[in-house]
């Protein structure tokens, strides 16, 4: 069944919408992300406009991301305190980063810039986190215990706060810069920015484990919202009918990705996270290396 | 009084000195976006009308186009630098109609002159205006010829020689398909009938491209009342994902 998109102005199977909402909600559940980063490339794919695309996506990730907050704060695994700071910073950056995605539309390197954010940050992600669970596999078979270093650099800096939930008497310095970073990600890659954050609040903030995961999404909520409305309102590229198509297949899909994510060991989870966002990045390292099969492109303007 | 004034502009429309006259209908005088809005076929159909019969010796032709709104279209080549390839040189190109199609009765340079083609805009290179490129690109030709093969792989640039059907050099038809991805706005429909590779006569008509009622009121309120309509987004997305969770539960209770 073809479906004519209002804003995006092509018309696609509403079918294959739905199962890419589907099959990205399946991932979401599983690992514990937004998706954003999945979604964005496939509708590139399917020959959606990015700037639709990076847009709608945004307004996805809030769909996705909801019901899992609503367990969250059920489980009281949420630092409100953390997560508000890493907004604030999240809404600076994502004001910087539809500033930058709009510069670059005029210049015609939007297509490019987008292409390289997921490259860079995908790759370098991807490669950590299967380090890092092979790792992992690797202690849990010797037996010994997994051990974190508590005290680096970010623990010098000035402007301290308590954050009781955490547990963590820290700079309010660090999440908010966190929080900038991603907030420029997920306007430009049209991402909720989860795989940044998660790390980034482990690694260099030292949170416990059981919070990361509700404080990142509590702050991505907010974020992608903000960004959504940014874009509708300056660029107007939100397709309604899109993202809701997108939507329900994905909050479908998360349902069911759930369920097999409880299936399986925690590493192994990782691992293949790991190889899919490697995937995804060596296929957009491949298209912005090889020579494309039409070397022009059209931007055209209504007279 | 009206009456009369409606007369005189028939008079003075109706071209007294022309032997031939092209008549024309379409099928469809408005075409509506729909939802499920995935292309359509636009049949053109007609006569030409005569005072006295024509000259047996000569050829007579006819040549449909179908042009949709003017735009202006920067064209971007990508070029490798530093290992990766990205957007370097750009042609604006002034005017290029958003869709274009050119049915003739026989192939085009039999009937059509080079210089008529040029004079009345009609074949598709002729049709896409380009006035100048910046001084750093020597090829801009190359340009253009991008716009018209990215188009035609689109189904947006149609070259349908020899596809209008003429019985008797008196009636004529042809058809047209309009593809999904379409442009808002007014198509102007052309018939030029020729003969000796001369344009005769031509007549013109426009048809409506319009999204509406779904497609319409998104689009209209998209634009107009943005902040409402990221606002609706939004509320959508948390009511579908918080409806879904609570649908999941109920399901598993």
């Amino acid at each position: 069944m073809q479906i004519y998109l209002p804003i995006a102005e092509v018309s696609v199977n509403a079918f294959l919408l739905l199962g890419i909402g589907g099959l990205v909600g399946v991932l979401s559940g599983m690992f514990g992300v937004g998706g954003g980063f999945l979604i964005t490339p496939l509708l590139f794919f399917i020959g959606i406009p990015p700037a639709v695309a990076v847009a709608t996506s945004a307004n996805q990730i809030v769909a996705s991301s909801f019901s899992a907050l609503l367990a969250h704060l059920k489980r009281r695994t949420v630092d409100i305190r953390m997560g508000t700071v890493l907004l604030v910073g999240g809404l600076i950056g994502s004001l910087i980063g539809v500033q930058l995605f709009n510069l670059l539309r005029k210049l015609g390197q939007v297509d490019l810039l987008v292409s390289l954010c997921y490259v860079v940050f995908l790759g370098v992600i991807g490669a950590l986190m299967f380090i890092e669970s092979v790792n992992a596999i690797r202690k849990s078979r010797r037996g010994g215990p997994v051990t974190r270093k508590r005290h680096n650099w970010i623990h010098a800096l000035p402007l301290k706060i308590k954050f009781r939930k955490s547990g963590l008497y820290i700079s309010v310095i660090p999440p908010l810069v966190v929080g900038i970073f991603v907030g420029v990600l997920a306007a430009v890659m049209g991402v909720g920015g989860g795989f940044i954050m998660v790390p980034a609040m482990i690694y260099l903030l030292g949170m416990p484990t059981k919070v990361v995961i509700g404080t990142s999404l509590f702050q991505i909520i907010f974020v992608t919202a903000a960004t959504t409305l940014m874009h509708a309102t300056t660029n107007y590229t939100v397709d309604i009918m899109l993202g809701l198509l997108l939507i329900v297949g994905g909050v479908i899909g998360a349902q069911i990705g759930t369920r097999i994510g409880l299936m399986m060991k925690a590493e192994q989870l990782r691992i293949l996270l790991a190889s899919l966002v490697l995937l995804v990045c060596g296929k957009l390292a491949y298209d912005l290396l090889a020579r494309p099969a039409e070397l022009y492109s059209l931007t055209p303007v209504i007279l | 009084m009206i009456l009369r004034a409606l007369l005189l502009l028939v008079a003075w429309a109706l071209p007294a000195t022309a032997e031939e006259e092209v008549l024309a209908g379409l099928s469809q005088s408005r075409i509506s976006i729909t939802a499920d809005f995935d292309g359509t076929e636009l049949l053109i159909f007609g006569t030409v009308k005569r005072d006295a019969p024509g000259d047996p010796e000569a050829m007579t032709g006819i040549v449909v186009t179908v042009s949709g709104p003017a735009q202006k279209v920067t064209v971007r080549r990508k070029e490798r630098f530093a290992g990766i390839w990205i957007n370097r040189a750009a042609v604006e190109v002034d005017r290029a109609p958003s869709f274009y199609a050119i049915a003739t009765s026989a192939p085009i340079r039999d009937i059509l002159s080079w210089t008529e083609d040029l004079r009345h805009a009609v074949s598709i290179p002729r049709a896409i205006r380009s006035v100048g490129a910046p001084s750093e690109v020597q090829d801009s030709e190359a340009f253009t010829e991008a716009l018209v093969r990215i188009r035609t792989g689109n189904d947006l640039y149609q070259d349908r020689d020899s596809t209008v059907e003429l019985v008797q050099d008196t009636l004529f038809s042809t058809s047209v398909v309009l593809p999904a991805n379409l442009v808002e706005g007014n198509y102007t429909v052309r018939i030029l009938l020729t003969r000796d590779r001369q344009v005769v006569t031509s007549f013109d008509t426009v048809i409506f491209v319009q999204k509406v009622g779904l497609e319409r009121f998104l689009y209209t309120l998209a634009h107009e009342q943005p902040l409402f309509y990221g606002l609706l987004s939004l509320l959508l997305a948390v009511a579908a994902g918080w409806g879904a969770s609570e649908a999941f539960r109920y399901i598993r209770s």
